[in-house]
């Protein structure tokens, strides 16, 4: 069984972001990236999928921002390849990096075909989640996402696909195929600082150039904007049953009563 | 009882460990059983150090180094201070065998995983912000000096650390400290956003590699700044900066903030002024008390101010019992819930209530989380208050 995941960098909102200077883009100083969670998940799950039925797991990113420290990390974890795609523009849409991707994955020695392309099912910048579905299209292979499971045998694999309210669909799907991973089995395993350490000493991460962008930008960000803060909220001080009686007003005079 | 000291080999394994002096010494056990008889989880731990170090000379170390019983260890010191042999036990033997241990769990335990990513990203375990480290200087009535600011040597660097810095109720303890350093005239500053976790409870779980990066890192900062000492208000931190950090080249005089305001208190005594009206019993911090033999500073304190009354507990000084936060023990407290194990700050607050105390006075910052939610949870919160010897101190001083 050979997998591929594919890992890409999102911003950690544990900071608040800004906008930089251009007014269209977030300012990378005041920002660190970190590694995208349904991405994580996807490389679980591949992990995960290595140690049930054999085979091989490669880590695919175009480079950004601490992306060696990560692949690192996912070699840590137990997977056999890192490769990292350089000189894409960072700033790529997520179909143009899905377009970037197609064209670059299979002028990789060894890498396509692969049985899975295991990717996160959606990342904070892409929350329609399209980039797994546009790279199985350029492919020309299945597509599902919201995956919660994977189980191949025989060239197909049973994939159960999370809807609202719990409710899990399981399809069969034909290998190779693209899956966008919701979440894996587990949470994500934790590995050591030692075993990272070791495998930036032991292990490389193969580097290949980015194909060129198939075609002129797809779409282009006009302007960013920071939520603006208004003062609608009341905040109700005082001791509690002064604040309960001041609800129940409101609520009365609103007519909500 | 065995000496607190440095630990020089910074490349130490358990394989390495046997043949140094203090591996010698560890095989010397003459498997008396007083370490399980007075570790807090001796009833439920299965390896006890005298069981480790049986199956370490009897070939059967794997057993212990393929489970996670191991985790089960809170560091308290307990066993290394009572241990006739005087083996080295929760600094040297019992961390080392952590370390293999932690390399072969196939899950670590959700809470403790976070708390270790957390400390590796951010610097600190609760996830939080680096850049908000400092922000609890914006609440202080005295003026914090941040070293990069004041681009100046200081007499004291005082390292805040992580719970006091972060943890709402920690940052009492912050201005309190900053009110005391500032009455006693002691030219201080601190890292601020430069700050990060001292890494002494990876080290103590078993997660070696994240505390000699923290070290790595942190000693990269300290060596931009010219001080004279260093304070810090963690006692874990105290520890690994006085056992662990020399070996990177750490030299100065180090001290937490309870013996350092002891040090100050004839200094003190004409500001503690305001009558408190407690009765307090005082809860030994493991590292303060079992490691480094601070019984008394806190205690002499606690004397100096007027109104208050102390009260022992039952377990005190030496056999003071574990509030469970050592060694990791800080996030694996649905671990041990799940094996049926009690949970040691519960344990301790029985006590303390037992003493009739209207405060349980604490000297680590660890310790205020875990006694006010036990306190809570047992519903004692009517009777009894967690407060550190810093904040007592602050309150008896007149505005």
């Amino acid at each position: 069984m050979k997998i591929l995941v594919l890992l890409k960098m999102v911003p950690d909102v544990v900071e608040e972001l800004e906008v930089a200077a251009d007014g269209k883009s977030l300012d990378l100083d005041f920002l660190r990236l970190i590694v995208n969670e349904s991405d994580d998940h996807a490389l679980e799950e591949a992990l995960i999928l290595k140690e049930r039925h054999g085979g091989t797991v490669t880590a695919v990113a175009l480079e950004a921002p601490d992306i060696d420290d990560v692949l690192f990390t996912a070699l840590a974890k137990g997977a056999d390849r890192a490769v990292k795609i350089e000189g894409a523009d960072q700033t790529l849409s997520t179909r143009d990096a899905a377009g970037v991707l197609a064209a670059t994955l299979p002028a990789v020695g060894d890498l396509l075909p692969a049985d899975l392309i295991l990717t996160g099912c959606q990342a904070i910048d892409d929350l329609d989640g399209f980039v797994a579905p546009l790279l199985a299209q350029a492919l020309g292979q299945p597509y599902l996402g919201l995956v919660a499971r994977v189980a191949p045998e025989n060239g197909k694999a049973v994939v159960a696909k999370e809807f609202a309210g719990g409710v899990l669909g399981e399809y069969e799907v034909s290998l190779p195929a693209v899956l966008g991973v919701q979440g894996a089995e587990k949470p994500p395993r934790y590995v050591p600082v030692a075993k990272v350490r070791a495998a930036m000493k032991s292990a490389e991460i193969e580097t290949v150039p980015a194909a060129p962008r198939p075609d002129a930008p797809s779409y282009e960000i006009g302007e960013m904007l920071k939520p603006e803060p208004v003062d609608r909220a009341e905040m109700l001080e005082g001791d509690p049953e002064a604040v309960a009686a001041r609800i129940c007003e409101i609520l009365s005079e609103r007519g909500l009563l | 009882m065995a000496q607190a000291m440095v630990l020089e080999d910074t490349d130490l394994t358990l394989d390495s460990l046997l043949e140094t002096p203090a591996g010698r010494r560890a095989l010397s056990c003459i498997q008396c059983g007083v370490c399980a008889g007075t570790c807090p989880y001796g009833s439920v731990m299965i390896n006890t150090p005298r069981r480790l170090i049986n199956k370490l000379r009897a070939g059967l170390i794997e057993e212990v180094l393929t489970s996670d019983d191991l985790l089960t260890c809170v560091a308290c010191y307990a066993c290394w201070a009572k241990c006739p042999r005087e083996i080295r036990l929760t600094d040297v033997l019992l961390p080392l065998a952590k370390e293999q241990v932690f390399l072969n769990l196939p899950e670590v335990p959700a809470e403790l995983q976070s708390a270790l990513e957390s400390t590796l990203r951010y610097g600190n375990p609760m996830g939080e912000s680096p850049r908000k480290r400092a922000a609890w200087v914006e609440t202080s009535e005295v003026e914090i000096p941040i070293m990069r600011d004041i681009k100046r040597p200081v007499d004291t660097l005082w390292i805040v650390e992580c719970y006091t810095a972060y943890y709402p109720r920690g940052q009492d303890n912050a201005r309190a400290t900053a009110k005391i350093l500032s009455a006693l005239g002691i030219d201080f500053a601190i890292l601020g956003n430069e700050e990060k976790c001292a890494g002494e409870c990876a080290r103590l779980v078993g997660e070696a590699g994240l505390f000699d990066k923290l070290r790595d890192d942190n000693m990269k900062v300290y060596e931009k700044y010219e001080f004279e000492r260093i304070v810090t208000s963690d006692p874990h931190a105290f520890d690994a900066f006085l056992f662990l950090y020399p070996p990177l080249g750490l030299s100065v005089p180090v001290e937490q903030t309870t013996p350092f305001v002891a040090r100050h208190i004839e200094q003190l005594k004409p500001k503690l002024t305001k009558e408190l009206d407690y009765t307090v019993t005082y809860h030994d911090s493991c590292v303060l008390g079992r490691h480094n033999g601070y019984y008394d500073e806190p205690r002499l304190i606690l004397d100096a101010i007027p109104g208050v009354e102390i009260v022992e507990m039952a377990h005190t000084g030496i056999n003071a019992i574990c509030c469970g936060g050592g060694g990791g023990g800080m996030w694996l407290d649905t671990f041990y819930k799940a094996k049926g194990y009690d949970r040691l700050s519960d344990r301790r607050v029985k006590e303390a209530v037992a003493t009739g105390a209207d405060v349980l006075v604490v000297s680590c910052p660890y310790e205020v989380p875990r006694f006010e939610d036990s306190v809570k949870v047992l519903g004692y919160d009517d009777r009894l208050a967690v407060k550190d010897v810093m904040e007592i101190v602050a309150e008896a001083m007149e505005d």
